[in-house]
C-alpha cells in the first residue's frame, strides 16, 4: 500500500439551516455544538479532515444520521459543503466550476449507490454504457467497453435485460459495472450492499475484494455495518454526529478505541479476523532476536488463523516476523482471553 | 396515536383540544351576525350602490385588447390572428388525413412540409440528427424559393405527377385503415384483448353512422393533445427549475383547475372569435395544467439515487433532464398525457358551444332539440372514443419500463409499424375496386336512435305519472326550502363562519385568503345571489353524493366480490365527459332544480366511493385484528375503528366530489338554472367577458375555499393519527 494521499479533505463543514454561510462567518468558521443547537442549525458534517491514500480501501462508518453519506457527497460535490477544502491532483475540488466538475466526473470518479440508481428504461448494456454515452463516445466503442465491464462483474449474457428483470445483487453488479466504465481513479461506494440479503451481501463483498485485487483503485466506501467494514477495510473512519471520531486500521480500533462510542462498535467485532498475533504476544526480551526453526506463527497472522495451532500446543508458540526472526510468544491463555475476554485484550 | 390519547385526557368530551371552544365561538358568530343583519340592512344584503364595476372593467379590457392594444404598428389582433393561422395548419392536415382528403391544389404544400419530416424521423439515427435537420431546412428553403420566385416546377412536381396519373384527389385514410390502426396500436401496447376492444369500439363509430363527426372530433383531439403536452411539459420543467416561476405558476394552476371548462371559452371567443381554432385554443389551455402537474410531480419523485448516479456519470444539466430525469418519470408523464387526452375530450364537447364541429356539436344540437335518441348515440360515440383513448394511454403508462422496446432486431422489431403500412397500402388498392373499403356504406349503418326515441315516448307516457309527483314533492318540500335558506343567509354570516372555520383549521392566513377571495370575487362584484344558488345546488348534490357514495365505498371494502365491479364501474364512469350525464337526467326528469342536482350527483359521486374504499382498505391489518381481539362487533368496528381512522381520506374524497360538483354546475346551466354556471352560459353568445370570467372565478373561489378548509382539516387530523 502506498502512502501518497490521493485526496486530502481539510476542515469540511456541511451545515443545514436558514443561512449556513452567514452562520459560519458569525462563529469564525468554527461553531461549537452548542452554537448549532442554539440557532437551530444542523451540523451534518463538522470539521472533518482526513486523507485517502493511493490504492487503499478507506471505509467510513457510522449509524444513520452520523454524516457519513453527507461527507461522501461533499467530496463528490453532489452536495456543496459549507466550508472546507478537498484537494485532488493539486487543486481544490470545491472550487471547480460546473464544467470542470462534469469533466472530472466523466474521467476520474465512479460511484455506486445504495439503491443502485439504475435507469429503469434502459437495458443493462445501455445503463453501463451511459457514462460513456454522455461523453458522446461513439456507439460501437462505448458498447465494446461496456461489454468488458459487464463481463468483469459476471453478468455476461444478460446485457439485454432490463433492471427490473434482475435480482438485487445482479442490479448492484450493473451499478458497479457502470461506475467502472469510465475507468475512474477514485471509486466511491455509498452503502453498496446494504440493500441486499445477508447471503447475497457476503457474496458481493467477496466479489468486491476480487475486483479490487485486480483493479487496485483508491476507494472510499460507506457502510453502517461494522463487520463489513472490518472485512474490507484497510482503514476505518468512524463518524458520530457529524464528526470523525477515530480513523485508523481495524486492529487499532479494536485494541485502542478512542472513546466509548467506538468501543461499543469494537466490542462486537470479530476479533479472530482482526487482531494479529503481534498484538497479543508476550514480547521477547532478547535484544537481538534470533532465527527460529520448527513450529512458529507469523506476527501478521490473525488470531483466528493461529488459534488451533496455539491451543493444541502445550508450550507457548513462538511468533516470528516475515524473515523468521523471533518477536515473542503466544500461549493458550492469551488466545482465549483475546477471543472471549470481556475487557482489554492484552 | 399517543398525542391523541393525551389530548383525550385533557378534554374528555372531544379528541381535538379546544373543540368545544370552537363550537361556542361559532354559535356566537352566527348569532352576532344574524342579529346584526336584522338591525343593519347592509349586513344582510350587499347594497347595490356598493357593487364595484369589476365585470364592466374586464369587458372593457378585453374589448381594448381586441380592438386597440398593440405596440406601434403591431396590433394585438394581428398576433391573435397569426396564432390562429398557425394553429389552423396542423388542424387542417389532421382533417385532410382523417376525413377530408387532399385536393390537388393542397398537395404540394403538404408534400414538401411532411416528406422531409418523415425522412428525418426514419433516417436521423443513421446520418446523425444535425445533418438531417440541415437537410430538412435546405429542402424547405429550396421549395419555398421555388414556389415564390424561381417557379421551375419543382414545387409543383407532386401536383403535376398527380395530374399526369389522372388522380384528382388523394382520399383520406379509409375507415378500415383507422379501425385496423386502432387494433394494431392496441396489440402493440396491450396485446390481443386491447386490440379487439379498440378496433371494436372505433369500428362501432362507423356502424352508428357517426364516422365523419367522430373524425372531426378526433382531429381536434389529435392536434390539441401534443400542444397541451408540450406546453405542460415546458411549464412543469420551468417550475421545477425556478422558484420564482413556481411562486407564480403553482397558484395559477390551482385557480385554473377549479375554474369550470366553460369559463375558458368566454375570453377566447372575444380574442379569437368563434370556430374550430378558438375551440382548440380553449381546449389546449384547459387540458394543459394536469400535464404540468404530472411533470412537476414526476421530476420531484425521481429517486435521489437515480439523479445522483446521473450526475456522477458526468451528465450536463440538460443531459440529466432529458436522459435521466424525464425517462425515469415516464410513467407519471404518461399518466399526465392520459389526463390531457381525457380533458381534451371533455372539453371538445363543451367547445362546440363556440363552434367546434363534430360529435360535441351534434350532441349539443340534439340536446337542445330534445332528440334524446340521437343524443344517446352521439354521447355513446364520445364515450367510446374516450374509453379507447383512456385504455390505450393507461396501458402505455402502466407497462413496465422498456417493455415495448423489443429485443428483436430488424423488421420484426417494428412489425406493428410495417403491418400498419401494409394495411394502408392494401386498403388504398382495394378501395379502387371495392368502395366500401374506403367509406362505410350508409346502407349498413345501424342506429337505435329512433327506437330509443320511441321507447322513451312510451316510457314517459306511463312513468311520468309516477315520477312527476315524486319530483314535485322533492322539489317543493325539500329543495326549494333549502334554496330559500341559502338565499336568506346574510352575507356577513357566511363570511364570518368561513373566516372563523378557516382560523381554527389553518390560522390567520387562511382566514384572510378565504374571506378575501369571497369578498372580492363574489360579494363586491355583485354575484352574491348566483353564488349562493351555486352553493345551494352543490351542497344538495354533495350531501346526496356522500349519503350514496360512502355506504357504497364501505360495501366495496367489505366484500372483494363487490369491490371489483364497483371499482371497474367507477373507472369507466370517470372517463365519461361530463356532458353525457345530462342525457339520462333529461330523459327521466325533464328540466328543473332536481335534474340539476341529480346530474351533478351522477357525475360527482365516484370520488366519494373511491376514497372511502381506499381509506378503509389502507388501515393496517393489525389495527383491525387488534379491534377484533378486543371483542368488537362488526358494526362497532366500523363506527369506532374504521371510519374514524379513514375519515381524513374520506374527507379528501368529498373534497374531490365538491370540485367535480362545481365543475358540473357550469354544465347543468344548459338545462336551466340561475346560478353562476348560467352566468357563464349567458355570457357566451354576447361575448360579455367580464360577466363570464367573474362567474367562472366565483365558482373557482367556492372550490378553493372548500379545498383549503378540508385539506387543512385532513392534514391536521392525519398528523394526530400519525398517518402519512
Amino acid at each position: 500500500m502506498g502512502v501518497d494521499a490521493q485526496i486530502k479533505c481539510r476542515n469540511i463543514w456541511k451545515i443545514f439551516g436558514a443561512d449556513p454561510e452567514g452562520f459560519m462567518q458569525r462563529h469564525n468558521g468554527n461553531p461549537t455544538a452548542d452554537d448549532l443547537a442554539a440557532e437551530g442549525y444542523i451540523g451534518a458534517v463538522r470539521n472533518v479532515s482526513f486523507d485517502v491514500h493511493q490504492g487503499e480501501i478507506l471505509i467510513i462508518m457510522g449509524l444513520s444520521g452520523s454524516g457519513k453519506s453527507t461527507i461522501i457527497r461533499c467530496i463528490t460535490r453532489l452536495n456543496d459543503p459549507t466550508a472546507g477544502e478537498v484537494e485532488y491532483e493539486g487543486r481544490d475540488l470545491l472550487k471547480a466550476t460546473p464544467n470542470e466538475l462534469i469533466d472530472i466526473r466523466r474521467h476520474k470518479m465512479g460511484m455506486v449507490f445504495q439503491s443502485f440508481g439504475l435507469l429503469p428504461h434502459r437495458t443493462v448494456l445501455s445503463n453501463v454504457a451511459f457514462p460513456l454515452e454522455v461523453q458522446n463516445l461513439d456507439q460501437l466503442e462505448r458498447e465494446k467497453r461496456a461489454m468488458e465491464m459487464i463481463e468483469l462483474v459476471g453478468l455476461g449474457g444478460r446485457e439485454n435485460y432490463f433492471p427490473r428483470e434482475l435480482s438485487g445483487g445482479q442490479q448492484q453488479r450493473v451499478g458497479i459495472a457502470r461506475s467502472l466504465a469510465v475507468e475512474p481513479d477514485i471509486w466511491f461506494l455509498d452503502e453498496p450492499f446494504s440493500a441486499l440479503d445477508p447471503l447475497i451481501r457476503a457474496e458481493m463483498q467477496d466479489e468486491f475484494i476480487r475486483l479490487q485485487q485486480m483493479l487496485k483503485k483508491t476507494i472510499v466506501f460507506i457502510t453502517h455495518d461494522f463487520e463489513e467494514a472490518t472485512k474490507l477495510a484497510d482503514r476505518i473512519g468512524i463518524m458520530k454526529d457529524g464528526e470523525m471520531v477515530q480513523l485508523c486500521t481495524p486492529e487499532e480500533m479494536v485494541l485502542n478505541p478512542a472513546d466509548d462510542y467506538v468501543a461499543e462498535f469494537a466490542r462486537n467485532a470479530p476479533r479472530d479476523r482482526i487482531v494479529s498475533a503481534a498484538a497479543i504476544m508476550k514480547k521477547s526480551s532478547a535484544k537481538t532476536p534470533g532465527k527460529i526453526s520448527g513450529a512458529s506463527v507469523s506476527a501478521a497472522a490473525k488470531i483466528g488463523e493461529i488459534a488451533e495451532q496455539v491451543i493444541n500446543s502445550d508450550k507457548p508458540t513462538p511468533v516470528t516476523d516475515a524473515e523468521g526472526y523471533l518477536l515473542g510468544h503466544v500461549d493458550r491463555d492469551r488466545v482465549t482471553k483475546a477471543l472471549f475476554g470481556k475487557g482489554d485484550i492484552v | 396515536m399517543n398525542s391523541a390519547v393525551t389530548d383525550v385526557g385533557k378534554t374528555p368530551q372531544s379528541s381535538v383540544p379546544g373543540l368545544n371552544a370552537f363550537w361556542v365561538q361559532m354559535a356566537a358568530m352566527i348569532c352576532f351576525t344574524v342579529l346584526l343583519s336584522l338591525v343593519l340592512d347592509f349586513m344582510k344584503v350587499w347594497p347595490q350602490e356598493w357593487i364595484l364595476p369589476i365585470k364592466e372593467r374586464i369587458t372593457e379590457f378585453f374589448t381594448w385588447l381586441d380592438k386597440e392594444a398593440g405596440i406601434g404598428q403591431l396590433k394585438f389582433k394581428t398576433v391573435t390572428r397569426s396564432v390562429s393561422w398557425l394553429l389552423e395548419q396542423p388542424l387542417d392536415w389532421a382533417e385532410y388525413i382523417l376525413y377530408r382528403g387532399i385536393k390537388a391544389k393542397q398537395l404540394p404544400a403538404i408534400f414538401w412540409i411532411f416528406m422531409p419530416v418523415i425522412g428525418l424521423a426514419v433516417l436521423h439515427k443513421r446520418f446523425g440528427l444535425q445533418k438531417c435537420l440541415i437537410a430538412v431546412a435546405a429542402i424547405w428553403a429550396i421549395t419555398l424559393a421555388d414556389n415564390v420566385v424561381i417557379q421551375s416546377g419543382l414545387y409543383e412536381l407532386p401536383r403535376t405527377t398527380m395530374d399526369a396519373l389522372g388522380i384528382k384527389k388523394l382520399d383520406a385514410l379509409p375507415w378500415v385503415v383507422i379501425v385496423a390502426g386502432a387494433g394494431i396500436l392496441g396489440h402493440w401496447i396491450g396485446g390481443w384483448k386491447l386490440a379487439l376492444f379498440s378496433a371494436g369500439c372505433i369500428g362501432y363509430l362507423a356502424v352508428m353512422g357517426l364516422w365523419r363527426d367522430s373524425m372531426k372530433t378526433f382531429s381536434i383531439v389529435l392536434v390539441s393533445v401534443p400542444f397541451a403536452v408540450v406546453l405542460g411539459l415546458g411549464l412543469g420543467i420551468w417550475v421545477t427549475r425556478s422558484k420564482r416561476a413556481a411562486a407564480i405558476i403553482s397558484p395559477m394552476f390551482d385557480i385554473m383547475q377549479a375554474t369550470p371548462h366553460m369559463a375558458y371559452l368566454v375570453p377566447v371567443v372575444v380574442l379569437f372569435g368563434a370556430g374550430q381554432v378558438p375551440a382548440m385554443i380553449a381546449t389546449v389551455i384547459f387540458a394543459m395544467p394536469p400535464m404540468a402537474r404530472c411533470t412537476i410531480l414526476g421530476i420531484q419523485t425521481v429517486s435521489s439515487d437515480v439523479q445522483e448516479s446521473g450526475r456522477m456519470s458526468g451528465c450536463t444539466p440538460r443531459q440529466l433532464l432529458w436522459k435521466v430525469t424525464l425517462p425515469s418519470s415516464q410513467r407519471i408523464l404518461m399518466l399526465g398525457v392520459n389526463q390531457v387526452v381525457m380533458q381534451t375530450l371533455a372539453m371538445v364537447v363543451i367547445a362546440s358551444m363556440v363552434g367546434a364541429q363534430g360529435l360535441g356539436h351534434k350532441l349539443l344540437f340534439s340536446l337542445q332539440q330534445l332528440r334524446l335518441g340521437a343524443a344517446v348515440e352521439q354521447g355513446l360515440a364520445i364515450v367510446l372514443m374516450a374509453v379507447v383513448l383512456d385504455r390505450l394511454t393507461q396501458a402505455y403508462a402502466n407497462r413496465a419500463p422498456g417493455e415495448l422496446a423489443s429485443r428483436e432486431t430488424g423488421w420484426r422489431a417494428r412489425k406493428h409499424l410495417w403491418l400498419f403500412l401494409g394495411v394502408t397500402v392494401a386498403a388504398y388498392l382495394l378501395a379502387q375496386f371495392i368502395p366500401m373499403v374506403e367509406k362505410y356504406p350508409r346502407a349498413f349503418t345501424f342506429t337505435l336512435g329512433r327506437n330509443i326515441d320511441f321507447a322513451l315516448r312510451a316510457f314517459s307516457k306511463h312513468a311520468y305519472d309516477y315520477i312527476n309527483p315524486v319530483r314535485d314533492f322533492i322539489t317543493v318540500y325539500m329543495l326549494i326550502p333549502f334554496r330559500d335558506f341559502f338565499l336568506w343567509l346574510p352575507w356577513s354570516t357566511v363570511i364570518g363562519v368561513v373566516g372563523l372555520a378557516a382560523y381554527w383549521l389553518g390560522g390567520i392566513r387562511t382566514t384572510l385568503l378565504t374571506t378575501g377571495l369571497i369578498t372580492a370575487v363574489i360579494l363586491v362584484s355583485g354575484n352574491w345571489e348566483q353564488g349562493m344558488l351555486t352553493l345551494y345546488l352543490v351542497t344538495s348534490a354533495v350531501i346526496l353524493c356522500v349519503l350514496i357514495g360512502v355506504p357504497i365505498g364501505i360495501w366495496a371494502s367489505r366484500s372483494e366480490r363487490a369491490a371489483r365491479p364497483i371499482m371497474a364501474t367507477c373507472d369507466t364512469l370517470q372517463t365519461f365527459p361530463s356532458f353525457i350525464y345530462l342525457i339520462p337526467v333529461i330523459m327521466l326528469l325533464k328540466v328543473g332544480d332536481l335534474s340539476n342536482v341529480i346530474a351533478i350527483l351522477a357525475y360527482a359521486t365516484v370520488p366519494a366511493i373511491r376514497y372511502t374504499y381506499l381509506g378503509i382498505k389502507r388501515i393496517p391489518e393489525v389495527t383491525i385484528e387488534a379491534s377484533i381481539a378486543n371483542g368488537t362487533t362488526p358494526l362497532q368496528r366500523l363506527w369506532k375503528v374504521e371510519l374514524p381512522i379513514a375519515l381524513p381520506e374520506i374527507m379528501l374524497g368529498i373534497n374531490q366530489t365538491i370540485m367535480m360538483a362545481l365543475a358540473m354546475t357550469a354544465i347543468t346551466a344548459l338545462i336551466g338554472s340561475s346560478d353562476l354556471g348560467q352566468e357563464i352560459y349567458r355570457a357566451l353568445p354576447t361575448s360579455d367577458s367580464g360577466r363570464g370570467i367573474m362567474a367562472g372565478l366565483g365558482i373557482a373561489v367556492i372550490g378553493i375555499v372548500a379545498d383549503r378548509l378540508i385539506q387543512a382539516w385532513a392534514a391536521e387530523r392525519k398528523k394526530q393519527l400519525g398517518i402519512n
